[in-house]
């Protein structure tokens, strides 16, 4: 496993200097570019779910890791605050007209949709969601 | 991102070229809720130079379409393509909003 780290305090200023950081790693990684597009997304949506929520009376940082395990893209988004699983949100409802749409719980359903796999752990104070792309064009069932 | 707004005779329409995430989407909101507080109803979004949308643009879109709807107002999109397509797909945006295949298409269909 060789994974780079960007430690950074987690305000929306810094969404451009993280989105670049995976990126550069995708683009290392040779990542097909429509699953680099998704991966980008779905890095947003972790790390400014961390900006607004991680640290609701305090400033704190979130660190990104990315790389290449096996042959997998991974990217990893960590912060300290209390412990929180996003994937445990319900997806949200995507049927509804104009007027019932809730302007919430895309972030999470996004996360889930645009990568192979995702998952949550606890370890040592952190919430940490793994997110992986295979380099396939074609996502394992 | 950048907004170029144009006034056509039945609507305006606002194109948008580069990203619009959790920091540029206030920015397509405030331009529409100027142009909404100024008295226009009618309005052609294209996307033709937009390269990314996340959730946070999404949500720009759906609180400005509301609204908007709330003053019988119209918006359509056109040139909704490549990646942000497909987030319009997966996220059901798709069919909430009315999407048209090219600007004049959706002038057109604003009648």
């Amino acid at each position: 496993m060789t994974f780079d780290t960007l430690k950074c305090a987690a305000t929306l200023e810094n969404l451009n200097q993280v989105i670049e950081f995976v990126e550069e790693a995708a683009d290392r990684f040779q990542l097909a570019t429509k699953k680099k597009l998704g991966m980008l997304i779905a890095v947003e949506e972790a790390f400014v779910n961390v900006c607004h929520y991680a640290y609701p009376d305090a400033e704190g940082d979130a660190s990104i890791s990315c790389g290449n395990d096996n042959g997998a893209f991974v990217v990893e988004i960590a912060d300290s605050g209390a412990p929180f699983d996003v994937l445990s949100l319900p997806a949200p409802d995507t049927t509804s007209d104009i007027m019932d749409r809730q302007i919430g719980g895309l972030g999470v359903h996004f996360i889930r949709t645009l990568t192979d796999q995702v998952s949550y752990r606890r370890e040592e104070g952190n919430n940490i969601l793994q997110m992986i792309l295979h380099k396939a064009e074609d996502t394992p069932p | 991102m950048t907004i170029q707004t144009t006034k056509e005779a039945n609507a305006t329409v606002l194109t948008i070229a580069g990203r619009m995430d959790a920091v540029t989407a206030p920015e397509y909101e405030k331009a529409l809720n100027e142009q909404i507080a100024a008295g226009e109803s009618a309005f052609v979004i294209d996307f033709q130079g937009l390269e990314y949308i996340s959730s946070a643009g999404l949500r720009a879109l759906l609180a400005t379409a509301k609204l908007l709807k709330t003053k019988n107002g119209q918006i359509r999109l056109a040139n909704v393509l490549g990646t942000v397509r497909e987030v319009f797909d997966i996220s059901g945006f798709g069919s909430i909003f009315q999407i048209q295949d090219s600007v004049s298409a959706a002038l057109a269909d604003l009648g």
